[in-house]
């Protein structure tokens, strides 16, 4: 990221010029395979040659069990959710994704910060608190955005992990039940991550395909990415 | 939200009043306002007291991150940032949208001070604050950083606490030192924000009744147009309950 810069009010005591990986970040909403098609990239990079980490959202060495537990007691307000986010992401920024990307490393993002955008956008209909609060956060090489309808979404979601309070948004009361407020807090999401793939220049894949032709999609969006970048194969192990 | 419209710089129009002190540590400041307090409470007020950094939700992690001295400047910032708005929602904002009183022992200028000298930007820490509310009252205690020092070291404390003496930012190995150093940057930042945000400035070099003299006239005049509220009858009768106290460090 030789062009690296800041979304915005940025870390004044880091600069981000020098960091010579590349950040690629994966959105897309609850349930989408997010987390399964970066498992494939990553492998696929390395195979490569390319040393590669992955970070995902909330999990962070500082924030991940404060989280759940915040998460648990389901009395959380608008802002100490978005900032518990953000200083999540704080943490892993400072502590995995910028040494890494110093080190040259492909750093690959579970959601970054368009998801904190658009979960603090459904609840407040404020769009610029939060950007201002995620400030400090890079911007990405390249932002994948794995879009989905709500209708194939309820479905998969159903069929796999099922419905839990937080990715139903019960927190808003949208609907009587976990699965009506899923469908309306889901395509609110939906909604704010489709104005902001367009604001952004988010790469659009659509998220019904295959998992293979999806992985192929990705694959193609990533490659322009890479030129020029050296692998890093011989780069010494990052300490996590 | 723009700069203009922010909660955090127009009155709020809630029927309670939030009065704050801002200061750094050695001031004096938390004993003037548990000395308004004691007061308020005397006049039948219903009074509600908040401190910096002590909400549930993130004390124990910022505690974590301390130890362990892995909290970067901007963690820091975040995390003070996310106990606030936990506080504000649910400790500050119900008294006083009911009407009530309510004292803060710090509030978002110490972060506007001290996480600037830690190195965030002065413009992004404003604008993380910008969902919090403008006091009625704000008490800056200023004193010299020689009394500060003076008093925290004859006082119980006996010595300086690693972040209180800003040690994360390597300014002298010696801990008196670094206190000095570190804090004297946040006086510089404090009288910044006396003036950008017209804090009340209060002499905290005074011996203690003369600065609570001083402070009851002040609030005193303030409250004039408050009509108290409150649900139940009478004065609480026993002092120590009055207080939130920190639960075992």
């Amino acid at each position: 990221m030789a062009d690296g810069r800041y979304f915005g009010d940025g870390l004044t005591y880091l600069n981000p010029s020098d960091l010579k990986g590349k950040l690629i970040a994966v959105e897309g909403t609850d349930g989408v395979g997010r987390s399964t098609h970066i498992e494939m990239l990553q492998e696929w990079l390395e195979v490569q040659g390319y040393g590669v980490i992955t970070t995902g959202w909330t999990r962070s060495n500082l924030m991940s069990k404060t989280i759940e537990m915040a998460k648990a007691g389901n009395i959380l307000d608008r802002w100490s959710l978005s900032l518990l986010y953000a200083t999540d992401f704080a943490d892993r920024l400072e502590h995995q994704i910028i040494p890494a990307l110093r080190s040259g490393f492909i750093v690959l993002a579970d959601r970054y910060i368009y998801t904190a955008f658009a979960r603090d956008f459904v609840r407040s209909g404020d769009r610029n608190w939060i950007r201002d609060v995620f400030g400090f956060a890079l911007i990405p090489n390249l932002v994948c955005y794995l879009r989905i309808d709500v209708e194939t979404l309820a479905l998969r979601v159903i069929e796999t992990t099922g419905m839990n309070y937080w990715e139903s948004g019960m927190d808003l009361r949208l609907g009587t039940d976990l699965y009506d407020s899923f469908k309306k807090y889901q395509s609110l999401l939906i909604d704010e991550f489709d104005k902001m793939a367009e604001e952004f220049h988010f790469n659009v894949v659509d998220a019904r395909k295959s998992p293979e032709e999806i992985q192929e999609e990705l694959r193609g969006h990533i490659l322009p990415v890479l030129q020029g970048h050296k692998r890093v194969a011989d780069a010494a192990p990052l300490q996590a | 939200m723009s700069e203009q419209e922010s909660t955090r710089l127009t009155p709020h129009p809630y029927p309670g009043k939030l009065i704050i002190v801002e200061g750094i540590d050695g001031s004096g400041k938390s004993t003037q306002l548990l000395l308004l307090h004691k007061w308020l409470e005397s006049k039948g007020h219903k009074v509600f007291f908040t401190v910096w950094n002590s909400s549930d939700l993130v004390k124990d992690t910022t505690k974590r991150g301390k130890k362990t001295k892995s909290l970067t400047p901007t963690t820091f910032s975040l995390l003070h940032a996310t106990d606030f708005a936990s506080r504000l929602y649910h400790h500050i904002l119900p008294p006083l949208k009911a009407g009530m009183l309510v004292l803060a022992d710090r509030y978002m200028y110490t972060a506007f001070a001290r996480d600037v000298v830690r190195g965030v930007s002065p413009d992004w820490v404003r604008k993380l604050y910008n969902f919090a509310i403008k006091p009625d009252m704000a008490f800056y205690y200023r004193v010299p950083i020689e009394v500060a020092i003076s008093r925290l070291l004859r006082g119980t404390r006996g010595q300086f606490k690693y972040y209180e003496a800003g040690m994360d930012m390597n300014l002298s190995p010696d801990v008196t030192e670094s206190f000095r150093l570190f804090q004297s940057r946040i006086l510089a930042e404090y009288d910044k924000i006396v003036n950008e945000f017209g804090l009340l400035t209060m002499d905290a070099t005074q011996d203690i009744e003369t600065q609570q003299e001083h402070m009851r006239t002040l609030v005193e005049e303030a409250l004039r147009s408050y009509k108290p509220r409150r649900g139940t009858y009478g004065r609480r009768t026993l002092f120590w309950r009055r207080f939130d106290v920190p639960k075992s460090e």
